[in-house]
């Protein structure tokens, strides 16, 4: 298990986290993410050969319910909460880049 | 102040008014809300209504619930209709959720009376309340001190008896760790047993919803009254909430408990005599206490710290200016939603979306989450392997009483590690209860902590209860 964190790597995870980072924040993310990827070496004492991953404490089974038309919360009401809506829709900033 | 049993049943029998008791909790927090910070938000019109339909189906002679009249003061990271609900975060101020959470739907069926919402540690991410972006809250007992986090608001609010009980979330610990600090009953109640539909998610794997209180008994029927299956949460367990406050008095005897060493280890002398002191009251009540080690639990600081953000950081992506809560305005989407992110998270919470990103990015993935997850398979049997020799563990709660603000904030490792007794159980999915037992330094409280096996959630609370008839509260 590899640790030391280099500030190219915190500069890529807050791209992909969609994060903005002062070139102060970077240093303090990088010291301090390190740390912490640091004491997780500590994992490495223990036999993990061959142990089956748990990332669900009692297994979670898909659970379903009857295909039944029933009320949900109102477009109106949701849509009232939102930054901006336009024609029953929430409304976000351009997409796709100007047509050549 | 009253406990919540005690107002039921003086509301139920007339000897009081659900408005009554209101208007007492409401000047309690008019007295000491600004100083202390406790409520965000405090919905007195709403609770108005809800303490007059109590009053009035008194008077008609109609049944009311268990907590009848009972002011509750609610964790901000949980939804009521109409409420404003923050998480403590830029960028959901403002928000009203349209729809009502499971557990405020069966607390107002149980007859109690939501006051108001109650500062957390930003997503629920601290121990402290220090993460809140609108200000720390203050330990009532003692103000130069933190209440402990993240549900350190809901802890403050009974602690500071403005409520008689508060509904908090536990991930890591943000249940019991400010119980603890504050001088409460906390419990951590199985996994799925309490519906978490309209809990803002921080880790779902580790999440999970319980009271606040002063009391055992009042512990057991706030959580009797919430738990039980529900069909909005399909995590949730499938069967009714169970008899819990009939079996609060059941005491201890011949119960085989284990002092786990890793759940004492590095506390300070306070807090582990604290420890052997309830040890001999349960030995005095009948119970069998071994000594046990479960080196397993050391890792689970390592394994927390990578399950609960990676889950975070995936739960948190849902805040992105498009639904609801901030947006900053810019010219493209991406740049919109880097931009709203920015600005509406504070620093804790990129912190954890950072390590979260990273430990699921391609090449770090099975180094860290996959790890993770694997010693969460190792701490699961190493608490099988104990329950197969006895009923319960005990251990402390926190590693010290409550802190001075700012001596954790600068080194979030330090930070962390106020959690390290709490965590295992968050991982293993059972069940855990703090309670008071004893002072430390500053004349603090300390919290002693009893851990059990899924749905084992009676056990416990005979258990805490003996402790609190031993700790001088008949």
């Amino acid at each position: 298990m590899s640790s030391p964190l280099r500030r190219e790597d915190v500069a890529h995870v807050a791209r992909l986290a969609r994060l903005t980072l002062s070139d102060a924040e970077l240093d303090m993310f990088t010291e301090q993410l390190g740390q912490v990827l640091e004491h997780a070496n500590d994992m490495a004492s223990l036999d993990l050969e061959g142990v089956v991953a748990t990332a669900h404490p009692f297994g979670l089974i898909n659970v379903v319910r009857d295909d039944v038309v029933r009320p949900s919360l109102e477009r109106d009401v949701v849509l009232a909460m939102a930054p901006d809506s336009q024609d029953h829709r929430f409304a976000v900033p351009r997409i796709m880049g100007e047509s050549p | 102040m009253k406990t919540a049993e005690q107002v039921a049943r003086e509301v139920r029998s007339g000897a009081t008014t659900a408005m009554a008791e209101l208007n007492a909790a409401l000047s309690a927090v008019r007295e000491r809300n600004e100083e202390l910070n406790v409520f965000l938000h405090v919905d007195e019109k709403g609770a108005r209504a809800a303490a007059s339909r109590i009053d009035e189906r008194v008077a008609r002679g109609e049944a009311v619930g268990p907590l009848a009249g009972v002011p509750v003061a609610l964790k901000d990271n949980l939804c009521q209709n109409g409420v404003p609900t923050t998480c403590s975060s830029r960028i959901l101020e403002g928000w009203r959720p349209p729809y009502n959470a499971t557990v405020v739907d069966r607390l107002l069926a149980a007859g109690a009376v939501p006051v108001g919402k109650t500062n957390l540690d930003e997503f629920a991410m601290g121990s402290s309340t220090e993460n809140s972006a609108f200000g720390p809250t203050k330990n009532p007992l003692n103000p130069s001190r933190v209440p402990g986090g993240s549900s350190g608001g809901s802890a403050a609010a009974v602690a500071a008896d403005m409520t008689p009980i508060a509904i908090g979330s536990d991930t890591g610990g943000s249940i019991r760790q400010p119980a603890a600090l504050c001088g409460l009953v906390g419990v951590k109640p199985s996994y799925g047993l309490v519906s978490r539909y309209g809990l803002i998610a921080f880790a779902s794997s580790l999440d999970q919803i319980g009271p606040l209180t002063k009391t055992v008994m009042d512990a057991a029927i706030v959580l009797e009254a919430i738990a039980g299956h529900d069909p909005m949460d399909s995590t949730s367990l499938p069967e009714p909430a169970p008899s819990l406050v009939a079996h609060v008095e059941s005491g201890v005897v011949g119960k085989r408990i284990a002092l786990v060493r890793e759940l004492v280890d590095g506390a300070d002398p306070d807090v582990v005599a604290s420890v052997d002191q309830a040890v001999a009251a349960l030995r005095e009540a009948g119970a069998t206490v071994v000594e046990l080690s479960i080196p397993e639990f050391r890792l689970g600081l390592s394994a927390y710290y990578l399950i609960a953000p990676a889950e975070a950081s995936s739960n948190l992506a849902r805040f992105d200016g498009v639904r609801y809560g901030l947006r900053v305005k810019r010219d493209d989407v991406t740049a919109m939603m880097e931009a709203t992110r920015t600005a509406g998270f504070g620093a804790e919470v990129k912190r954890r979306i950072m390590l979260g990103t990273y430990a699921l990015s391609a090449g770090y993935f099975d180094a860290y989450y996959g790890q993770a997850l694997k010693v969460r398979t190792r701490m699961i049997e190493a608490f099988a392997r104990a329950y197969r020799q006895v009923d319960m563990l005990i251990g402390a709660t926190t590693p010290s009483v409550a802190f001075e603000f700012g001596s954790k904030t600068s080194d979030p490792m330090a930070m962390y590690l106020s959690d390290v007794f709490t965590i295992p159980t968050n991982l293993s999915g059972e069940a855990a209860i703090s309670v008071p037992f004893g002072t430390g330094e500053a004349g603090l409280p300390i919290g002693v902590q009893l851990l059990g096996p899924g749905r084992s959630e009676a056990l416990l609370l005979a258990g805490a209860r003996v402790l609190e008839i031993a700790d001088g509260r008949p």
